[in-house]
C-alpha cells in the first residue's frame, strides 16, 4: 500500500490546459476524492496517477519514487472504470483469476487468492457463473475483484457508480466504503457527486478548470470552504451569498448589510471592493425581531426539513427549518446569521478572506 | 388544463405484467409524481396515457374523455422523454418554436417570438438559442427538449425522468423553476423519477409503484409521515428508514415482524447500547452508523459531534412505524 503524492502537476493537450500546476498528497491509506465538475481535470488527474497519460510537467510519487513519466505497467495500481469491461467468454472465477494468470502465477497459489477475494465481496457462490446473466451489482463486485486480486499499491476509481440509479448506488457505496475499511487499500476515486465525495471519502481535493480550489477534511471543506466556487459546489443547497460593498480593516468584526449590523469571525486581513457575504443554509433562523427583513418565495418539503427560500434585499437566501414549522409563500420575516460561522469572499477573486474562523483550515492547491 | 383518469388499467409486455389494475387520478393542477424503482411501471403509465402504446385493459380519460381510440397528437400531451430527441439539422430556436408553428396551432409570429425568448430565460439557454441543436452539450440538449414541451399548452405534460441527465446545481434550479411554472400556470403535469428529492419537492401529489400497482398516493407529506408499508416507508427519506426485527426493541404490538425507524425516531441517550461504527460528516449533518447486535442502524445527529467510532450510543426508538409480517403498516 502507498503514500501518492503529486507536485506541480500540470497537463497540456495541445493548446487545451486541462490541469494547472496541482499539488496534494495521498497519505497511505486514505480514500481520497477527486471532486469536481465536468471538465474540472479530475479524471485526468487520476489518469496520470494511473500512467494512462503523461503530465506535460509535474512529478508523481508512488511511495517515495518518482513515477511521472513512467508507463502504466510499471506502476502497480489497479484501475477501476466507470463502465466496467468483463470478459463475456469467462466465467466470474476466470474473470477474477485474469490478471494473475498473465503473470504467470501458479494455479493454486491464484486459486487461493480468487477465493479470498471472493469471500470478501461476498460472491463466493457465483464464481462458476458467466458473466452474461449477472445483475449489475454483482458485475460491478467482480470487476472490483478483479482489482483487488492483484494485490496493487492504489486503487483508482474513476466515477464507479456513475451509471447505477440511485438506492443501488447508495448500497454499493456504503459497501465500496466498508470494504476499504476491510483492506486499508489507499484509494482515488473520482466524482462530481459532492455528496457522495463528502460520504465516503477521508479527504477530498475539489478542483474546478484545471486548478485545485481545496483539499483537506470534508467538515473542514464544507465548514470553511477556501473559495467561493466551493462553498457553492459543496453542500446542497450551497451557501447563500450575499453581495455588498465595503472596506474592511485587519481585525474587523463585524459587516453592515442594506443597513443591518452583522458580526463575522474577526478578520485576519483587509479587503475592500466589492465583497461577498457568505451563510450556509442550517445558520439563517427565521427570526421575527431581526432586523434583516425577508420574503418567503419558495418552500420545499423534504420530510424531516424543509428548504425555505426567501428574496431579501441583497439577494434570495435559503435556509434549512424544521418541517412542522409552518412557512408560507408571502410570508415576511427576519433573518438572523449565526455569527460565528460567516465567511467573506472577496468577489472578484472568489477567495474567501482570512479570518479567525477559517485560519488554519484553509489551504489552497 | 385537465384531469388525467386512469380506471384499473393493465399492460403486459410478453409475460411481463408491467401495470396491473392501476386505478388513479391525477387531479386538474396538480404536480404529480410517480415514484419507483426501474421497472415499477413508471415510463409504461406515461406511455400509455400519451397514446405511445395501448393499455389491454382499463380506461384512460382526459379531460373526462375517454382517449381510447385517439391518436397522441389528438391527446393533447407535450412529453418529455428521458433521452432528448431534437431536430439535429435545426439551431435551438427553431426547435423550440417547432410545435408552435404547427398549422393547426397557427400561432402569430409575435407570440412565438415571446414565448421561445420566455423558455429559453428560465431554462437558462438564451445565449445558445442560435447555436445548432448537435453544437450542445447533453444537459443542454436536455433543456431545450424540456423548452419544446413548456413553450406550448397543451391539457396535459407527462414528463419521464427530465432532469436526471443534469448535473446537480442546475437540477436544483430546474427542480424550482418547474414546479413554479406549473403552480403559475396551473398545468397538469406527470412526472415519473427515481430521485426522491425530486418527489418531496415539485409533487402536489406522489404515486408510489410496486412492481405495476399503484401502493399509495397522497401528499409528499402523508407518504413520508404515513406510510403504507416498508416498501413505501422506504421511498422516501433520507438516509433511508431502518427496517429492524419489532423485537429488537420491546414494547412493539403482537402482530408487529418489523419495526421502522427514521432518524428523527430514533433517541438519543437514552434505551439500549449501540456501536459507532462508522461517522460520516455531511457538513450539515452527520450520519451515524450503529450497530445494535448484530443489526446496522444509520441516523443522524449533529455536524460536529465528538462520537468516533467505537464508542457506545444508547437509543430507543420514539413513535415507530410497525409493519406485519407482509409489509403491511400495524396502524
Amino acid at each position: 500500500m502507498a503514500q501518492i503524492r503529486i507536485r506541480n502537476v500540470r497537463k497540456d493537450f495541445g493548446a487545451f490546459n486541462a490541469v494547472k500546476s496541482s499539488t496534494f498528497t495521498i497519505e497511505d491509506g486514505e480514500f481520497f476524492m477527486l471532486l469536481g465538475p465536468s471538465g474540472c481535470g479530475k479524471t485526468t488527474t487520476l489518469r496520470m496517477m494511473a500512467g494512462l497519460e503523461l503530465p506535460t510537467s509535474g512529478e508523481i510519487f508512488i511511495d517515495g519514487e518518482e513515477v511521472g513519466q513512467k508507463p502504466a505497467s510499471q506502476r502497480d495500481i489497479a484501475f477501476v472504470f466507470q463502465m466496467f469491461a468483463l470478459y463475456p467468454h469467462m466465467n466470474v472465477g476466470r474473470n477474477i483469476a485474469y490478471p494473475l494468470h498473465s503473470q504467470g502465477m501458479p494455479r493454486a497459489e491464484v486459486r487461493r487468492r480468487v477465493d479470498e477475494v471472493a469471500r470478501i465481496l461476498g460472491i463466493s457462490d457465483i464464481l462458476d457463473r458467466p458473466v452474461g446473466g449477472l445483475s449489475g451489482g454483482d458485475r460491478q463486485r467482480v470487476a472490483l475483484g478483479r482489482a483487488i486480486v492483484r494485490d496493487p499499491k492504489a486503487f483508482l476509481m474513476d466515477e464507479p457508480l456513475g451509471a447505477l440509479d440511485a438506492e443501488f448506488r447508495e448500497h454499493m457505496s456504503l459497501e465500496l466504503r466498508a470494504l476499504h475499511d476491510r483492506m486499508g487499500a489507499t484509494t482515488v476515486y473520482v466524482t462530481h457527486d459532492q455528496l457522495e465525495a463528502m460520504q465516503m471519502g477521508d479527504k477530498i481535493v475539489v478542483m474546478n478548470h484545471g486548478v485545485v480550489e481545496q483539499f483537506g477534511v470534508p467538515q473542514d471543506i464544507y465548514d470553511w470552504p477556501a473559495t467561493r466556487f466551493v462553498a457553492q459546489f459543496i453542500g446542497s443547497p450551497p451557501m447563500n451569498f450575499l453581495g455588498f460593498h465595503g472596506m474592511l480593516g485587519k481585525g474587523t468584526t463585524s459587516v453592515t448589510l442594506d443597513g443591518a449590523q452583522f458580526e463575522v469571525p474577526a478578520l485576519q486581513e483587509g479587503a475592500h471592493g466589492d465583497l461577498i457575504f457568505g451563510v450556509r443554509p442550517e445558520h439563517v433562523h427565521l427570526d421575527d425581531a431581526a432586523p434583516y427583513r425577508g420574503r418567503v418565495i419558495a418552500t420545499e418539503y423534504l420530510g424531516t426539513t424543509q428548504i425555505v427560500t426567501l428574496d431579501t434585499p441583497l439577494g434570495p437566501v435559503k435556509t434549512r427549518v424544521a418541517s412542522h414549522r409552518a412557512i408560507r409563500a408571502g410570508d415576511t420575516t427576519g433573518l438572523r446569521f449565526d455569527a460565528r460561522t460567516i465567511t467573506l469572499f472577496s468577489a472578484e477573486t472568489g477567495r474567501a478572506l482570512q479570518s479567525h474562523g477559517n485560519a488554519g483550515g484553509l489551504r489552497h492547491g | 388544463m385537465a384531469e388525467v383518469k386512469l380506471e384499473q388499467v393493465g399492460k403486459s409486455f410478453g409475460a411481463t405484467r408491467a401495470l396491473d389494475s392501476v386505478t388513479m387520478t391525477v387531479p386538474d393542477g396538480s404536480f404529480v409524481v410517480l415514484l419507483g424503482p426501474t421497472g415499477a411501471g413508471k415510463t409504461t403509465t406515461l406511455r400509455l396515457i400519451a397514446g405511445l402504446d395501448l393499455p389491454d385493459a382499463g380506461r384512460i380519460s382526459i379531460a373526462a374523455q375517454d382517449v381510447a381510440g385517439l391518436s397522441p397528437a389528438q391527446r393533447d400531451v407535450a412529453m418529455v422523454f428521458q433521452q432528448y430527441s431534437l431536430y439535429p439539422h435545426l439551431s435551438v430556436r427553431q426547435n423550440l418554436e417547432f410545435p408552435l408553428k404547427s398549422p393547426i396551432l397557427r400561432t402569430p409570429p409575435a407570440e412565438i417570438a415571446r414565448k421561445v425568448g420566455e423558455v429559453a430565460e428560465i431554462l437558462q439557454i438564451t445565449h445558445k438559442l442560435d447555436n445548432k441543436a448537435t453544437a450542445l452539450s447533453g444537459g443542454e440538449m436536455q433543456r431545450v427538449s424540456i423548452g419544446r414541451a413548456l413553450v406550448r399548452n397543451p391539457a396535459v405534460y407527462l414528463m419521464d425522468e427530465p432532469l436526471s441527465s443534469l448535473d446537480a446545481k442546475l437540477r436544483a434550479d430546474l427542480r424550482v423553476e418547474l414546479k413554479s411554472i406549473q403552480a403559475n400556470s396551473g398545468a397538469t403535469l406527470l412526472y415519473v423519477t427515481h430521485d426522491q428529492i425530486e418527489a418531496m419537492t415539485m409533487a402536489t401529489h406522489v404515486g408510489v409503484l410496486d412492481q405495476g400497482r399503484l401502493v399509495q398516493f397522497g401528499t409528499p407529506r402523508d407518504l413520508y409521515e404515513n406510510p403504507v408499508s416498508v416498501y413505501a416507508a422506504s421511498r422516501l427519506g433520507q438516509p433511508r428508514i431502518n427496517i429492524l426485527p419489532a423485537a429488537l426493541f420491546g414494547g412493539a404490538p403482537d402482530r408487529a415482524a418489523q419495526i421502522g425507524l427514521r432518524p428523527e425516531q430514533i433517541r438519543q441517550g437514552e434505551g439500549e447500547n449501540s456501536l459507532v461504527e462508522r461517522v460520516e460528516r455531511l457538513g450539515d449533518q452527520t450520519r451515524l452508523h450503529l450497530n445494535l447486535r448484530d443489526h446496522p442502524i444509520v441516523t443522524v445527529t449533529n455536524a460536529h459531534t465528538d462520537l468516533r467510532p467505537g464508542d457506545i450510543v444508547k437509543i430507543r426508538p420514539q413513535n415507530p412505524f410497525y409493519f406485519d409480517a407482509t409489509g403491511a403498516r400495524i396502524p
